[in-house]
């Protein structure tokens, strides 16, 4: 009897610990999906706050997140892909480079308040950009650096060496057969990688606390150097900081739902790019 | 041999990666207008040694190269030579066809845009590559077709348009048919024999029929040292050294 | 173009593009620079002893004190507690997938880690609030449910992603000679899952740990949504408590710039950082041990 037993419980075992780890993303998604959509509107997604953020809309909110990556992607993207193409394309074994690529480790495991710490001495205060737009965007692009630089790095290394050296064998300089034939080739790797550090970018808080996110501001239309809303920090104001949090709550739900869906449409958009490029 | 002057040639020369001594005091001749085929067990050199001829290695940090490469009696790695001036006058064709990610025009027009041949001449040249590489006929109704989509075969042969396109003076072949059918391989020694008109050719080849059956001349090579040189007929059939008559008749390798 | 030009462009795109390299180091240097400079400024006013061995912190009490050691216990408490829960969680289904799991079921089963992985913090941290907080109260008779046990789960929840796909890449590296060995002598699957496989990849799986680890410890915004954030000396699980980064994140928006306050603030982020630092690290060297242990 235990002899029969034992492989259903070992079996049993697994799968309750799988079935653990989905558990909690269904719930996650079945609780905000099943109370934020109601108050989830088109007038929600398209006005802004009023009445002290009890009644209207989240749009600053989504335009200031929408404005916070693109500048964030401005910033960390040429950067990003041009370290990774040297460390690839150019870089030999040296010391200087194996402490370049340590640091890019390094970086990557840096908690993202460190970086809002970074952010607020070396933009708004040093460089004084003040707690702006501008200021957040670039922090969040020295956080998304590690990651654009290790993601491209993999795609350029997945292209073979012949894709190098026949564009090199016809005359091509080696920045020539870069841009002509292998960014081209590593293209679809490289903008998956892209993406996916731009959803992270997008949802995250604590590096933009101190660098130019605030409570409210009454535009849909951002500008450097002010500050800003962004979904993650109104979702994070609507369920702590707020005068009338209970009130407010179907509302937190709903900004909790749309941020959601802003990163699982980004990450979306990458698998859809990788999944595209791996039929070829 | 003596209506065919030297055209291409390594005298002295020794290769090393890292610590490893890949070619051991190898001189060579190549004729003009022949072709020349390369052969010995895999990891003797061959391939390596072909890849001197157009400054392939300079891009490895950890290969270092002594001798002298002679093209027409210019040393290729003379200071003051340009890199990318040695690759179009040597061209290479190799192991596994590699088509840029572009369509079949221009795949071979980034070779003319990029050596700055002016427009007007461009279409002209793609057509008689294409031509001259035999594959004119099964590409010039889809030009714009990703060059990707075509097999293994047709892509080899764009592989050698890209190439003569550019009117090098000697095309390096690194086991060209290796990845090929047995068809698409005889197209090609076709194709390769019709080139030696118009340019030197080496070919590295593990196949001994391949190098009977389009070489005029052989080079064996084993263990980074050239063991033997001579003509095809004479190389393959009286081999002056027991290690040839060994390799050529399947004994090793 | 001529040749000269492109040979030109070929050369300064070859210096830009090394340029950007050292890029990576400024920034670390940079951060580690702001980092230390602040706690030196910081451990002029406050004398070091005081700040390690201190059990209280009140920054704004007179005399204000700054003691690290309340922090350091609790930002140790939730990252213990997510461990005890996300190891287990995170082995059991990195070994099921590796394993067990087929083909189909394994195509569904990671893009739904993948998507955990992408709920951003904030969302997670909300959910503590609205949801674990209530079904903590109401199994304790608390208030509300906003102690380090929340914190510990929704830490959990953060870092089972980044364990469970490093662990199933170190299961999954096992040869499969290893296994049928055991199979050989007569082993059944889940007898050479325990005694072969994971003792086999090992390495890889306290890798795998340590990167989770990592995670715990550096994340913002679930603990200070989730965990009550009072400031006095933690004393368990089913207590408010106050971790390093939540901290920070309270109260760098309410002090003013240069004052001991705004330093002390840098001094428990160097601490943080160095934390983080050693426990990445660590992983690091795990990573590399497995690496040539089956290389070899």
């Amino acid at each position: 009897m235990i002899k029969k037993l034992t492989p259903v419980i070992e079996w049993g075992t697994l799968l309750l610990t799988t079935g653990t780890v989905c558990f909690f993303l269904v719930a996650i998604l079945w609780d905000l999906v099943s109370k934020g959509a109601p108050s989830l509107s088109w007038e929600f997604v398209s006005s802004i706050p009023r009445e002290g953020m009890t009644k209207g809309g989240i749009l600053p909110a989504i335009t200031g997140t929408i404005l916070l990556t693109l500048i964030t992607a401005a910033a960390a993207v040429p950067f990003g892909v041009s370290c990774a193409v040297y460390l690839n394309e150019y870089a030999t074994d040296s010391a200087l480079n194996r402490l370049i690529r340590a640091s890019i480790r390094n970086l990557a495991g840096v908690p993202s308040i460190i970086y809002g710490l970074f952010g607020l001495a070396l933009f708004v205060q040093a460089l004084q950009m003040g707690t702006s737009l501008l200021a957040a965007g670039l922090t969040l692009g020295l956080l998304s650096l590690p990651y654009i630089i290790t993601t491209t790095e993999e795609a350029l290394r997945r292209i073979p060496a012949s894709t190098r050296e026949g564009a090199l064998a016809i005359g091509a300089t080696q920045f020539e057969s870069i841009r002509d034939v292998v960014m081209p080739s590593a293209l679809p790797g490289i903008l998956t990688g892209v993406v996916l550090s731009l959803s992270r970018a997008a949802g995250e808080t604590a590096p933009i606390l101190f660098t130019g996110v605030a409570f409210y501001i009454n535009s849909p239309t951002g500008s450097l150097n002010q500050e800003f809303m962004a979904l993650p920090y109104h979702l994070y104001m609507l369920s702590t900081q707020h005068h009338a949090i209970e009130e407010v709550r179907p509302l937190a739900y709903s900004t909790a739902l749309v941020l959601i869906i802003v990163v699982f449409l980004l990450n979306l958009t990458a698998f859809y790019i990788r999944y595209k490029h791996s039929k070829k | 041999m003596t209506d065919h002057p030297t055209k291409l040639s390594a005298h002295s020369v020794n290769l090393w990666f890292g610590n490893k001594h890949v070619l051991k005091d190898v001189s060579v001749t190549f004729p003009r207008n022949q072709i020349t085929a390369l052969i010995g067990p895999s990891g003797c050199g061959k391939s390596t040694l072909l890849r001197c001829f157009n400054r392939m290695h300079d891009l490895s940090p950890d290969a270092r190269i002594t001798g002298e490469f002679l093209l027409d009696n210019q040393n290729l790695y003379d200071h003051g030579i340009s890199v990318t001036q040695v690759r179009r006058r040597v061209g290479m064709v190799f192991q596994r066809a590699n088509p840029f990610p572009k369509s079949i025009y221009e795949n071979i027009n980034y070779g003319l845009k990029i050596n700055h041949i002016p427009k007007t001449e461009r279409q002209g040249i793609i057509e008689n590559a294409l031509k001259e590489s035999y594959i004119w006929d099964e590409v010039k109704d889809e030009l714009q077709k990703p060059a990707t989509r075509l097999s293994g075969g047709q892509q080899q042969r764009l592989c050698i348009a890209r190439t003569v396109a550019l009117r090098p003076e000697v095309i390096l072949m690194d086991e060209p048919c290796s990845a090929l059918d047995p068809l698409s391989t005889l197209k090609i020694e076709e194709l390769i024999v019709k080139l030696k008109k118009d340019y030197t050719i080496v070919i590295v080849t593990h196949n001994m029929q391949q190098a009977q059956r389009i070489a005029d001349k052989t080079i064996f090579m084993y263990l980074g040292e050239v063991v033997e040189a001579g003509d095809t007929k004479a190389l393959f059939e009286h081999p002056q050294q027991e290690m040839t008559a060994n390799y050529v008749r399947g004994r090793f390798g | 173009m001529q040749l000269p030009v492109r040979e030109n462009i070929d050369k300064t795109v070859r210096l830009l593009v090394r340029s950007t390299g050292f890029l990576a180091i400024a920034i670390l240097g940079g951060i580690l620079f702001m980092l230390l400079w602040n706690t030196m400024a910081f451990f002029l006013q406050i004398k070091p002893l005081d700040f390690i061995t201190g059990t209280q912190w009140n920054p704004s009490g007179d005399p204000a004190l700054y003691g690290i050691l309340p922090l350091l216990v609790s930002t140790s408490l939730v990252t213990l507690g997510a461990m005890v829960i996300a190891i287990p969680l995170g082995i059991g289904t990195a070994a099921f997938l590796s394993e067990y799991a087929g083909s189909k079921l394994k195509g569904i089963l990671k893009p739904a880690i993948e998507m955990l992985a992408a709920v951003p913090s904030v969302a997670i941290g909300f959910l503590g609030i609205v949801l674990l907080g209530p079904g903590i109260a109401g199994l304790t008779g608390q208030s509300n449910g906003l102690n380090a046990l929340n914190g510990a789960v929704l830490l959990a929840i953060m870092a089972l992603p980044t364990i469970v796909t490093v662990a199933e890449d170190a299961l999954h590296g096992i040869p499969d000679s290893y296994k049928e060995a055991s199979y050989g002598v007569g082993a059944n699957r889940w007898q050479t899952l325990i005694r072969v496989t994971i003792p086999a990849a090992a390495p890889g799986i306290l890798a795998a740990v340590m990167l989770g680890v990592g995670r715990a410890i550096g994340e913002t915004m679930t603990v200070l949504m989730a965990t009550g954030n009072a400031s006095a000396f933690p004393k368990g699980f089913f207590h408010s408590v106050r971790t390093i980064t939540a901290t920070i994140a309270i109260e760098m928006g309410e002090v003013p710039y240069q004052t001991t306050h705004y330093y002390s603030l840098f001094a428990i982020a160097t601490v943080l950082f160095l934390f983080t630092l050693i426990v990445n690290m660590l992983g690091e060297y795990f990573v590399n041990k497995y690496r040539k242990y089956h290389s070899a």
